[in-house]
């Protein structure tokens, strides 16, 4: 027989905040722990972007290239396919042939949408 | 097989014989949470030092080897040399943003490190849908590189973020579908089901040929996934300095560096679960003198040491591959990868219809 949760806790959510809270910690506990020990100084040169080692020109904040859009929306399209996907997925067994049609018209369109991607270039880096 | 529950159950009964009831949920909240962070800082340090030697090794040299025994303590003096650094506060960053990052990035590689099945009784957050939560939250983490790379006011750091959110973004959907892939097979999404259905034989051999498909592909999405090996253009030192995280000084870079370690550990640990059995130890059906042998090594040994030996060939491929273009990167995962993806979900669904793998248990 396998036996599953520390301390027989079931409270799956509860467990999720006390490990989110954990990382928290570990971050403000050994952020407090560097200003306790480590050296400050102020000098308005030291407030300068590193960047490469020459001072910055411009706004950093700037436009980038569209491309990086364009892969986030593929992403969100995919992604958000594969998530449905999965309540099917743990039942496949289950479900049997019919399952797998019926599945089979919703892989259909997420397979069209990557042709079509495809198609239109909009897998090319440019 | 050795069960871990009956020392938490006695720690359970020992509490509960002199607290209310709600007091011994809160110190054994208190407590799980100390033993993550201890473990997390443990196999933090572990992987610093880990791949230092092998990546040594590999190139011919000897690594670290003046502090402490072999080396050894090195890594404890890096991490207090992270400690006592300035934290330097920039002028035109986004002060909120910038702090925000590191938090992002450590609480998600903390919920995935608390998902992992670290032994018979050891699960700590098991969802029935465990392993779904998991790569849900292991996204959260590139939501903080972009935040760190946006906030610094420095193109570079801008540049590295948004090759490395393309990269992990894109990567993720490769580990999504493999993950779907072994969900098909084991037919449950719950973390410890997953490790119960491989009692008799790992899903690597009982799913053949579509779970090493599958296991191929996520481990090369891994790799991406952890900005690592071959796959490590967002902080390509030529080009980018240092990446996402050039402008974060002291403790506050090392929140990124620690990150990416416990990644590539989660990575691995994930590997493991999903085609190595997670801490189930090695049975082949049949032996059954073998498969008692190998019962009496602990569960959480059998768990690390899979996810160690899995970051070992994680390593190893930065060693071997040259590092990708970005235009290489993006067509290796959605023209191959994710293709040939969705072809072997397919073949997966077809395995698991007409039966043609080894029976699970059930």
């Amino acid at each position: 027989m396998i036996s599953l949760h520390i301390f027989g806790i079931d409270n799956n959510a509860m467990l999720a905040v006390v490990a989110a809270l954990t990382g928290v910690g570990l971050v403000a506990l050994a952020m407090w722990l560097a200003g306790l020990i480590s050296p400050k100084s102020y000098n308005p040169q030291k407030g300068e972007a590193y960047e490469c080692g020459i001072p910055t020109r411009g706004v950093s904040m700037t436009r980038f290239n569209v491309g990086y859009y364009l892969f986030a929306i593929l992403f969100l399209m995919f992604d958000v396919e594969t998530v449905f996907l999965y309540p099917w997925a743990v039942k496949a067994r289950a479900l049997g042939a019919e399952g797998l049609t019926a599945i089979a018209v919703f892989f259909c369109v997420l397979v069209l949408g990557l042709v079509y991607a495809w198609r239109k270039g909009a897998l090319e880096w440019k | 097989m050795y069960d871990c529950s009956s020392i938490t159950e006695w720690i359970h009964g020992l509490l509960g014989s002199f607290m209310p009831d709600w007091l011994v949920i809160l110190t054994e909240c208190v407590l799980i949470g100390v033993g993550l962070l201890l473990v997390y800082a443990l196999l933090a340090l572990f992987y610093i030092y880990y791949e230092r030697k092998v990546c040594a090794a590999f190139q011919c040299r000897l690594g670290p080897n003046r502090v402490g025994p072999a080396g050894t303590c090195q890594v404890f003096a890096d991490m207090f040399k992270m400690l006592i650094k300035e934290l330097i506060t920039l002028n035109h960053i986004d002060k909120f943003l910038f702090a925000l990052a590191p938090y992002l990035v450590i609480v998600a590689s903390m919920l995935a490190f608390a998902v992992l099945p670290w032994g018979n009784g050891l699960q700590i957050i098991d969802f029935n849908i465990g392993i779904f939560f998991l790569v849900a939250v292991s996204s959260i983490g590139v939501l903080g590189i972009l935040l760190a790379g946006w906030s610094s006011n420095n193109k570079y750091t801008l540049i590295g973020a948004l090759r490395s959110g393309a990269q992990m973004v894109s990567y993720e959907l490769s580990i999504g579908l493999s993950v779907l892939t072994m969900v098909v097979f084991g037919g449950t999404m719950s973390v410890g089901g997953i490790v119960e259905q491989q009692k008799d034989l790992w899903f690597l051999f009982s799913g053949h040929i579509p779970a090493i498909i599958a296991f191929i592909i996520y481990l090369i999405a891994g790799t991406a996934e952890t900005n690592r090996g071959p796959f490590d253009l967002p902080e390509a030192e030529s080009e980018l300095t240092a990446g996402y995280h050039t402008e974060y000084s002291g403790i506050h870079f090392g929140f990124f560096y620690l990150a990416e370690y416990l990644n590539l550990f989660i990575v691995s640990g994930v590997a493991a679960l999903l085609f190595f059995g997670g801490w189930m130890p090695l049975h082949i059906p049949g032996w059954d003198g073998f498969n008692s042998v190998m019962d009496f090594i602990p569960g959480t040994i059998w768990f690390v040491g899979k996810a160690i030996a899995l970051s070992f060939v994680i390593i190893w491929f930065k060693w071997t591959f040259p590092r990708l273009r970005i235009d290489q990167l993006l067509a290796l995962e959605w023209k191959y990868l994710l293709p040939i993806n969705l072809f072997n979900l397919v073949l997966m669904v077809l395995m698991v219809l007409w039966g043609l793998h080894y029976p699970l248990p059930n």
